[in-house]
């Protein structure tokens, strides 16, 4: 990238939780999850001079009551930040807080901005996806969008109608290898790190969010085998093979690099390009690899200098067609090492720093790795791809 | 391990009790376990919960505590189990609990029960101390009284720094902390302290504790903000257990403080408290016999002497009219019996005073604070004018001296204060009031005047106390629309307003008149259109009556003894200085010229006008004594004794009270108390004054029934 070197100083998340009812979040505010968050990570970077925060980017995708109101800005006054610390709500659906991150990136390359905060939130229990839309008669009078193309998971059995050699087979392993991969993760303490506990209300008292919610260790091919595919008969997709609907919040801080070493912060990550890309909407699914194409470009790298890939699994699907796309193996070590969103869950505009996160916290232990990437495909036909490189690298094996 | 606080409690049997609560909004007691993740063991987390919202709080009566006992006595078990390593417990939003619920203390039909609910809270909250592991408090909002003393019982306490109020309120309802507290708090916090939360601040308009407070003197470990205080809370409890925490008690008294400073405290405490408030109040000084009882009070003994003590004050008389008192205050806050639908009220968007005097600059200044809309006061001169405006600029920038008042607020409230000599300035504002000499000609022109320039549908008020408002409207072509708002000096303090209806006034003028004061967030009640009201009319009945009795020989301290079980703020002379003796004079012969067969003028009280005073006093403005040219106005003659002398003053009052209600100048005997109360700080443990009266057997002297049915007394 041009301009000034931007650096991921630090990210946190709150746990996720299942959407609904019977979620843990069901009585907890959105606006409280993304609160909570903030004020995690600055409590465990307290370098950051708070005056010193340029600009606050929150994104959610239903911009709507608790998620409403400039998230950005409502959320750096509860969190206590001072009043001249400005900010703004963002909205690319699923990449949301991916482009929160990018839009904020821009900002401190360009200098207008030292140290920022990116983030997001989605309450899908509170704000499902798609309510209360009303989507442009124009998109079905002049076919330029079917309305297929706003079911997610319509769009993910299109894929496998247009990857034949996409089975559902090997889109059920994928998903159950994210649940064993998270499992393990979780039992080495890898997730659990970069997790801020929140109070949980409900009707019969205070509990404590600690953990992922939706995680289910114990799935097998078989089980998987079973499940309906709510989304056409006999299809392929399945609620085992795609993320759940989830709560979460999420939140990172970055900075120029100049910034960081004057402060003495901490550098996880430092930023080397970053692409979005559109594709056609019923196929939003494919949307990560011209993004990828993009960001890889503009870094003048390849495919084979990333060391460790963190995909959004929202469709197993999508991400074997990335996989293929790319040559590379659907087992392949590199690729969502500690699992995915399949088993953690996808709050859709929280999940881009989610990835982030996890990559962030890769790198320490994988000095040998220079580059990462995070990716993910967006609704309504976007994919969006950053490129990070490890300032642990020691040199190659 | 130290012996058990509530083994003495293991027989108890609280089926009784449990039958009288069975519409009890009841506080749940839920646990959810929480992994603590540094000392890497389990927090079970209690949450008191009524299901409702921050209107209606957590409370603790019998059902409820019964659930809370029944819960931390399964969670001991667990603690013994090993399965939990801590107890924790907190409460609903902005809420952890604000102890018994008051309106169902008519409920408590005996002694015998009353005492149940006092052993039972001790069992119950008791059991915090004996856990078997730490416990912990996260005092997460409101705290009042039993609900703060279930923080006291725990090992530690957290609290939010947005928690609404922290209180041990019991002594201002005529009770005592009596679930653990009067031994806990000195224990934990000094002697000194506890002595300013336990009796102190609930002497002083129920004054409660902010968080920072209660940080600051050790009743709270740690204090977190409000965004994370859950979360913060568990991670101070996780850090406690794993020993990665020591906390720090500050206050917490030691041998030095117990042998010395204790005693004395509790005895320079009861001397101020005599002076103050007399000893008529029983629940302060049995606070203090607690208080000076828990230096070397065991914690079981602690509990069983507040059983003892708490016992007696909840089947007592002072309870009952203390809660009679508070709930009819609180209600009274919102609702005004006797006032027309709200929807009669005109908007008030401005407001004329005419008059700058004592008076007038005070409600103007309050008009202008609370309402924030343009006020226009009037006086004959321009330096009158200017010396009024001057005082309300004064005091605008006292409040912004003290940060009250934010500057930009200030500008404002400036922006809106207009004086004037000329009437046709009031032309637009909605509601003008008159606070001029009291003399009717005067008052009279004043309106005529006004009406020159108002507009037909503005509600114009007369602030007298001693002329009829009729008679002043009769001159006006809108008589209909004049109405009474009576304010009490000083008017910044003084809680009450009367609004007083005369023949004529329409119900958008009184509507109007009590919507006024409750924007101004002070209690109306309304009057009929009769001499002094209802305070001035009662307190010149005891003081027409003081003074007889000095003009035909009875001293000084027989009248002043006389009176003393009604536990006054201060006695009839002492009060007469304090309104101001021409004042006094005034009032008697005002009431003297309404009534003369049942109120006294006093040409002893014209002498003492001109003298000046009544007693005299030493440079810190403290009485020593009568003064001799006062000890030579007690006439000659027998006088009466002091049980006479009650017996003219409890009949006098009683009957005026019951005229009063006869002729309809208010509706009910709890305005008489409302207006006693809030106009003339009669006590609460009184309940006023009409429940005395009906214990003292004088509403029934007087008109062979009581006041109230049943009446507010005890049980035994």
């Amino acid at each position: 990238m041009q301009g000034n070197q931007v650096v991921f100083v630090d990210g946190v998340r709150t746990p996720f939780g299942r959407a609904g009812e019977k979620g843990m979040y069901w009585k907890t505010r959105a606006d409280d999850m993304i609160v909570s968050a903030m004020i995690g990570l600055l409590e465990r970077n307290p370098r950051i001079p708070l005056d010193r925060i340029d600009d606050v980017a929150i994104a959610a995708t239903t911009q709507e009551g608790d998620q409403g109101l400039t998230l950005g800005r409502t959320a750096a006054i509860l969190a206590g930040l001072p009043l001249s610390v400005p900010g703004f709500a963002i909205d690319r659906m699923c990449a949301g807080a991916m482009t929160a991150v990018t839009t904020l990136a821009g900002g401190i390359a360009a200098g207008a901005y030292d140290i920022a905060l990116a983030g997001g939130v989605e309450h899908m229990g509170r704000h499902p996806l798609g309510r209360d839309i009303d989507p442009n008669p124009r998109f079905l009078a002049e076919k330029l969008v079917s309305p297929d193309a706003l079911n997610m998971g319509i769009t993910a059995e299109r894929l496998h109608d247009r990857f034949p050699q996409l089975t559902k087979e090997r889109a059920d392993r994928m998903g159950m290898l994210s649940q064993h991969k998270v499992e393990a993760a979780y039992q080495a303490g890898h997730i659990q790190a970069d997790l801020i506990p929140v109070a949980l209300p409900s009707d019969e008292g205070y509990g404590m969010a600690t953990e992922d919610e939706g995680r289910r260790p114990g799935t097998t091919m078989e089980a998987l085998a079973e499940l309906k595919t709510p989304f056409r008969p006999h299809g392929k997709v399945t609620a085992g093979n795609a993320s759940p609907l989830t709560d979460g919040a999420t939140i990172a801080a970055l900075a120029s690099e100049d910034t960081a070493r004057e402060l003495g912060l901490g550098v996880r990550m430092r930023m080397v390009s970053f692409g979005f890309a559109g594709v056609e909407p019923e196929v939003m699914g494919i949307g990560p690899i011209p993004s990828t194409e993009k960001a890889l470009a503009k870094a003048g790298l390849s495919i084979g200098d990333i060391g460790l890939f963190e995909l959004n699994e929202a469709f197993a699907v999508q991400v074997l067609s990335l996989l293929d796309h790319f040559g590379i193996a659907d087992d392949d070590p590199r690729v969502n090492p500690w699992g995915g969103a399949i088993a953690l869950g996808h709050p859709l505009a929280a999940s881009g720093v989610r990835l982030m996160i996890q990559l962030a916290r890769q790198f320490e232990g994988h000095p040998e790795v220079r580059y990462g990437l995070t990716a993910m495909c967006v609704g309504l036909g976007q994919g969006g791809s950053v490129i990070w490189e490890n300032p642990h690298y020691t040199g190659a094996k | 391990m130290a012996k058990s606080a509530i083994s003495q409690y293991d027989s108890l049997d609280v089926g009784p009790l449990l039958a009288h609560a069975q519409d009890e909004v009841i506080t749940h007691s839920y646990v959810r376990y929480v992994p603590m993740p540094r000392s890497g063991g389990t927090l079970a987390l209690v949450t008191l919960d009524n299901g409702k919202d921050h209107t209606r709080p957590n409370t603790l009566g019998p059902q409820s505590l019964v659930e809370l006992r029944e819960t931390l006595r399964g969670l001991q078990v667990q603690a013994r189990n090993k399965e939990i390593a801590a107890v924790a417990i907190t409460g609903s939003p902005f809420i952890l609990a604000a102890g018994a619920d008051l309106s169902k203390v008519g409920d408590i039909p005996d002694k015998a029960t009353g005492v149940l609910m006092v052993k039972l809270g001790h069992q119950t909250l008791g059991l915090l101390g004996e856990m078997g592991v730490p416990s912990f408090c996260f005092i997460n909002g409101l705290a009042l009284g039993g609900g703060l003393e279930v923080a006291l019982n725990a090992d530690y306490r957290t609290v939010s720094s947005s928690a609404a109020a922290l209180a041990l309120p019991e002594v201002f309802l005529g009770l005592i902390p009596g679930w653990g507290g009067a031994w806990l708090l000195p224990n934990l916090i000094g002697i000194k302290n506890a002595l300013m939360v336990m009796v102190e601040n609930p002497l002083k308009m129920n004054r409660t504790l902010r968080p920072e407070q209660a940080l600051s003197l050790g009743i709270a470990d740690a204090m977190f903000p409000a965004a994370r205080f859950l979360e913060d809370s568990l991670k101070f409890a996780d850090e406690v257990v794993a020993g990665k925490r020591k906390v720090k008690r500050p206050h917490e008294p030691g041998v030095l403080e117990r042998n010395t400073v204790w005693p004395i405290a509790v005895n320079t405490a009861r001397k101020m408290l005599r002076d103050r408030i007399g000893t008529v109040a029983k629940s302060p000084f049995a606070a203090l016999d607690l208080l000076a009882a828990a230096k070397s009070n065991t914690k079981a003994q602690g509990f069983q002497a507040e059983d003892e003590v708490l016992a007696e004050l909840i089947a007592g008389d002072q309870f009952r009219a203390s809660v009679y008192a508070f709930m009819l205050t609180q209600k009274r806050a919102k609702v005004t019996p006797g006032a027309p639908d709200r929807e009669h009220a005109k908007p008030i968007t401005k407001v004329g005073v005419v008059g700058g005097g004592l008076m007038a600059r005070q409600f103007a200044f309050q008009i202008l604070r609370r309402l924030e809309v343009p006020v226009v006061i009037s006086d004959i001169s321009e330096d009158r004018v200017a010396d009024a405006t001057a005082w309300m600029g004064g005091e605008i920038d006292t409040l912004l001296e003290k940060g009250r008042l934010h500057s930009d607020s200030a500008n404002k409230l400036r922006g809106l204060i207009h004086g004037t000599t000329t009437m046709s300035d009031f032309a637009s504002c909605d509601l003008v009031i008159e606070a001029v000499f009291e003399e009717i000609g005067v008052k009279r022109e004043v309106f005529q005047e006004l009406e020159k320039h108002v507009s037909p549908e503005a509600i114009l008020a007369s602030n007298t106390s001693s002329l009829s408002i009729g008679d002043i409207a009769s001159v006006l072509k809108h008589p209909e629309r004049m109405v009474g708002i009576h304010f009490f000096n000083p008017v910044a303090v003084m809680p009450l307003v009367e609004v007083v209806r005369a023949q004529k006034s329409s119900d958008a003028a009184l509507a109007t008149g009590v919507s006024l004061v409750n924007k101004l967030k002070k209690t109306a009640i309304v009057t009929a259109d009769t001499t002094g009201f209802v305070v001035n009319r009662l307190l010149a009945k005891l003081l027409g009556e003081a003074m007889n009795a000095i003009e035909t020989g009875t001293p000084y301290d027989v009248v002043d003894e006389s009176v003393a079980p009604l536990g006054l703020p201060m006695g009839p002379f002492e009060l007469l200085e304090l309104v101001g003796l021409q004042v006094g004079a005034h009032v008697l012969d005002t009431h003297h010229a309404a009534f003369p067969d049942r109120f006294f003028a006093s040409d002893a009280l014209r002498a003492l006008v001109d003298h000046g005073k009544i007693y005299d006093r030493d440079a810190k403005k403290k009485v020593t004594g009568v003064s001799s040219f006062a000890a030579g106005l007690i006439g000659q003659g027998p006088g009466f004794s002091a049980a006479e002398l009650q017996d003219r003053v409890y009949d006098g009052l009683a009957d005026e009270v019951w005229r009063m209600l006869e002729e309809g100048v208010v509706e009910s005997p709890e305005d008489i108390d409302v207006a006693m109360i809030l106009g003339a700080g009669w006590p609460f443990h009184m309940g006023g004054l009409t429940p005395f009266l009906d214990r003292v057997g004088a509403s029934e002297k007087a008109r062979g029934k009581t006041f109230h049915s049943p009446p507010v007394r005890g049980v035994s």
